[in-house]
Parts: structure tokens; sequence; C-alpha cells
């Protein structure tokens, strides 16, 4: 354990000692009968705005997305910057979509998109489509935040052979995996709050203190290659580099709040009201995490892969390494540990938040749907209370036996086939147009061809789509969604015709105030 | 509002539509994958980007108090 950074990680460990015990305390926070799994799942549905604010924050702005968006500016440059337009287009959906699940949700007691899908189509099968859908896209996004946690941890210099060098992890998780089981979703809301205040603290500093190191923006974009600091002109024939900065956009924004663990978030807020004050106050995350892109050209500038001390850690984790090499090399050792503590946080949040979805989804659309129709509350929590380790463990050995690539590939698999649960769930709450064994099929037509293509591009994120001679490369999730959509467009009418019957449990009253 | 806004769960309101200036606003990349006119040395297409964000922001406030007495 030599070039162990003591100060930086004495400091990581103590606000790490804070929040274990937050996350603990957090089970007798507006308190509610634990046993029944609206209150262990949902925190009873009893966040207010604020509450809310911080907990769809911590959820969406995870410890990936703080180590990994940087990265790619590193890495590629401006191409990273579609995370802007992207997170100024999902407010207005939130805004405009969210709601109205919240209120059907509120008035039929739904805790997951599974439910609400059940009660507006009357489909088991459909259900259980869009439920594990949600658990599969969600378990490596969970192995993700893991992976972020592991870099932060090795950047601190704490790395040894075998279990040793592990432990770390297994320590963090044991911590996340027990809170999690004890408070249901007041733990992760209550941490947030935390993290939230340790990250804007890092961002602000970062982005005020490391310019003035650095000599001015000025100085930072001079040291940006001229192919990464703009997008690449496209060429005769092809959209180029616009196409897949746009696609990119539109596609992720479609499919950030399809996640269960942004859905578990919304739900558990106290009103719709609250739901549309959030997606007004929600952009200062936005506007963090257009800063955070800089921080990858602020690594290019301090040239930070450049420096010996690093070489093991950029050989290690490639790109990931940018950040905390960043502050490892522009703050002091105690601040570095704040940092690194505001990004390990950041991903026991999400990480807590995404396998309670997870588990609501097992509980509620399959569990009770399949095997047992008529458990008592008690039951019903404790399966879900059960499965949120099974989740966790499974990420776990993933992050220890698996290389991190793996976890990259299938969290891309996982925004193709999230999206894909689109038409069922965010056109579902404005039309019950559509016949669901039509959903269904164009469910099934989007993921299986959105996993073809993505396999046939080495699972990289856009395809290039050639239509009369043009080339359209962009993000496959958008392309197979809209593939999707058309399927379940030409077969709601033969379906119709072959007299199915409809069903619909919720009533147009239900998705307004 | 209408019976057929009721019919199909209302909520809309045609204030709603400014959001779709703002869609083209971020996604018309033609416009603003430019480096100048710079701003304290960040170039046009990042400042303008990080602009948007705020301009979104005050746009989903007064779209939500302008919205928020037909609730």
């Amino acid at each position: 354990m030599n070039g162990v950074n003591w100060v930086a990680l004495t400091v990581f460990v103590l606000l790490f000692g804070f929040i274990t015990w937050l996350g603990f305390v957090a089970a007798h926070w507006r308190r509610g009968d634990l046993d029944q799994l609206h209150e262990w799942g949902l925190g009873g549905r009893r966040f207010g705005t604020m509450v809310t604010w911080f907990l769809v924050g911590g959820d969406v702005y995870t410890a990936y997305t703080f180590i990994a968006v940087p990265a790619l500016a590193f890495g590629a440059g401006a191409i990273a910057f579609f995370a802007v337009p992207y997170t100024v287009m999902i407010y207005p959906i939130l805004f405009l979509a969210f709601p109205r699940i919240w209120q059907v949700a509120h008035k039929h007691g739904y805790i997951t998109a599974g439910d609400f899908v059940k009660g507006r189509y009357g489909n088991r099968w459909l259900a259980l489509a869009v439920s594990v859908t949600g658990i599969v896209a969600t378990m490596p996004y969970i192995a993700l935040q893991l992976v972020g946690l592991q870099v932060v941890i090795a950047a601190m210099g704490v790395s040894g052979a075998g279990l040793v060098g592990d432990l770390p992890l297994i320590i963090a998780f044991v911590v996340l995996a027990a809170f999690t089981y004890s408070s249901g979703l007041r733990a992760p809301a209550a941490i947030a709050i935390v993290k939230d205040a340790l990250i804007y603290l890092t961002a602000f500093t970062a982005a005020i203190v490391i310019p003035i190191q650095l000599g001015g923006f000025s100085h930072i974009f001079a040291a940006v290659p001229a192919q990464k600091l703009l997008l690449a002109m496209p060429g005769p024939n092809t959209t180029g580099a616009y196409g897949v900065y746009i696609t990119l956009a539109v596609g992720s924004a479609m499919a950030l709040f399809l996640y269960p663990h942004s859905l578990t978030g919304i739900l558990s807020a106290s009103s719709s009201h609250a739901v549309r004050r959030n997606a007004a106050m929600l952009p200062a995350y936005s506007f963090m995490l257009g800063v955070l892109a800089l921080f990858g050209f602020f690594a290019l500038a301090a040239g930070v892969d450049k420096l010996p001390e690093f070489a093991a850690g950029f050989a290690r984790y490639k790109a990931s390494f940018a950040v905390p090499a960043l502050f490892l090399h522009s703050f002091p050792s105690w601040f570095v540990g704040i940092a690194f503590a505001a990004i390990g946080i950041g991903a026991l949040v999400p990480a807590a938040i995404m396998s309670i979805a997870a588990a609501n989804l097992y509980t509620r659309n399959i569990h009770r749907e399949f095997f047992n129709t008529n458990p008592t509350d008690k039951q019903e929590s404790q399966i879900a209370k059960w499965v949120s380790l099974i989740v966790k463990l499974g990420a776990l050995v993933f992050v220890l036996f698996v290389p991190s690539q793996y976890a990259i590939q299938l969290q891309l698999l996982g925004g193709i086939w999230i999206i894909q649960t689109f038409p069922s769930v965010v056109v579902g709450l404005y039309t019950r147009w559509f016949n669901d064994w039509a959903l269904l099929l164009g469910w099934a037509v989007g993921t299986g061809t959105g996993t073809a293509m993505a396999a046939a591009m080495n699972f990289t994120p856009t395809y290039p789509l050639v239509l009369g001679g043009m080339t359209f490369s962009g993000y496959t999730a958008l392309y197979t969604v809209i593939l999707n959509l058309a399927v379940a467009i030409v077969l709601t009418p033969v379906f119709n015709a072959l007299g199915a019957a409809r069903r619909d449990e919720t009533a147009p009253a239900d998705y307004h105030a | 509002m209408n019976g057929d806004q009721k019919k199909y769960g209302g909520g809309w309101s045609w204030w709603h539509a400014l959001f779709i200036p703002l869609f083209v606003i971020v996604l018309w990349v033609p416009f603003y994958n430019v480096a100048e006119p710079s701003f304290i040395g960040v170039p046009f297409f990042y400042w303008y980007q990080l602009a948007w964000i705020i301009g979104g922001a005050v746009l989903t406030a007064i779209i939500y108090f302008a919205t928020r007495s037909n609730e």
C-alpha cells in the first residue's frame, strides 16, 4: 500500500462514515410503516419539492456521469457536449408528461411503470415486457456506479492484489446494501442532500480555481486540438457529426425518465405540483453538468495524461482517469478527499435508488403477477428488500469479475432497450388508441433490431443508416424506437379488427389534478 | 379548456408551445458549431449551449407560473 494519499483517504472515510450513519437513521425520517411497499420503496410519497429536487438530481446525475462526460470531452472533444441539449430537453418532457403519471399513479396506487401499463392496457405480458426491460437496463447501470467508485478509490492510491484490492469496494457495497435494506428510499433521499452539497462545492470550486491556475479559459481552449474543439463539418451526402449530436441528445432525453430509478424519484414526490416545480429547478444540475464536461478540457490543458505519477491510472482506466487526475493535480489533499467523497457518495445514492426501483418492479410486476398473486403487505415489502440485495450483489460480482468494458457496453444496450418502452409508457399517458398486442410486437421488433444494430457496430451507440444515397449516422436507440412506433401504428388496426377486448382501468380525469 | 382537452385528460395549455422554439434553439447545430464570437475565452459553441440551460430554466419557470392557475 505504498503511495496512499492518507489525508485524502481520511477525509473520504470520515464523510463515508457520516453518510452511513445518516442512511440508517433515515428510517425514522417522516416515519412510516416500512412493512408496506409504498413506504419502503417510495418513501410513502411524502417528499416535498426540495427533497424531490435533491432525490431526482442525486439520481439522474450519477458518479458515472461525473466521470464519463468529462472523459468523453477529454477523449473525443465537442461531441461530449450533446449532454447539454439533452439536459435542456429533459425538463420540458418532465414538465409535460410526468405530472400525468404522478396523478394516475397516486389515484390507482401504482408504484412502477409496469403497474401503470397493466392498469392502462390490462395486458400482463405487455406489463412484463416493460418491467423486464426496466430491470435489465438498470443492472449494468448499477455496475457502472461501482466502477466510478473503483476509479476514485484507486486514485487515492489504495490498491493491492486480489481480494485486498477489492476490499474497499466490498465494504462500500455492504454499507449500501445494509442501509437500503433497512431504510428503503428514505436513505438515498437523505444522503442525496449531503451528496449534492459536496458535488456543488467541488464543481464550483474546480470551475473557478482550475481556470485561474491554468491561466484563464483562453489558454484552456487553446490547448484543445482544433479537431476536438468543434464538431466536424458533414461531408457530401451525409449528416455526419451533426446528425450524431442531435440524435444522441433527443434519444437520451426520451430515455432518461423511462429508467425505473427516475420514475421512482418522481413518484415519491408529494404532489404533481412538486414534479412541475422540479422541472423548473432541476436545470441547476444541468448547468453543473455542462461545467463538468469542460473539466475534460481542463484536464487536456493541464496535460495530466503526460504526468508520470498518473501513467498507471490512465493505463488502467483510460480517459475515465482524467477527472480524478485533474483533482489530484490541482487541489490540496484534504480537498481531494472531499471531491472524491462527492463522487463516491454520488455512486451510492443512484445505486441505492436503482436497486430499490428494480426491486419494486420485480415484486409488483413479476412476483405478484406470476408467482404469488395475493401477498400480504409485509410479504410484499420483504420480497422487495431481498431483491434489492440480490440486484446489488449481482452488480458487485459483475464489477469484480468482468472487465468494465462489458458494463459500459451493456449500459449502452440498456439505453437502446429502455427507450422501447416509450410508446407504452409516455405515449400511453396521452392516448389509449394503441392496441396492447401491437405495442408488445413493436417493443419486440425495436428491442431485437436495436440489439442487432448495436452488435453490428461493435457496441458503439451510433449506426450509419443509409436512405436514398444519404448516410444518416445517428443514435441507434432513436432509430429503433421510431421503428417500434411504426410497427405499433400499423398493427393496431389489424389487432382491433381481430376483435380483442379493450381494457383500461384508468379514466381521463385520473391524469390531472 | 374545451371538451376535447378534457376528453384526453386536459392539462394542455398554449403556453406549452413555447417549448418548441427552445428545442429548435438547442438542436440547430449548424448555427452554433462555430468558435466566434467567444466569451471570456470560451468558444461560441460552448457558452451558447450553457447559456440556454439557464434560458430553458427561465422559460420553464415562466410556463409554470403562467399555467399554475389552470390546475
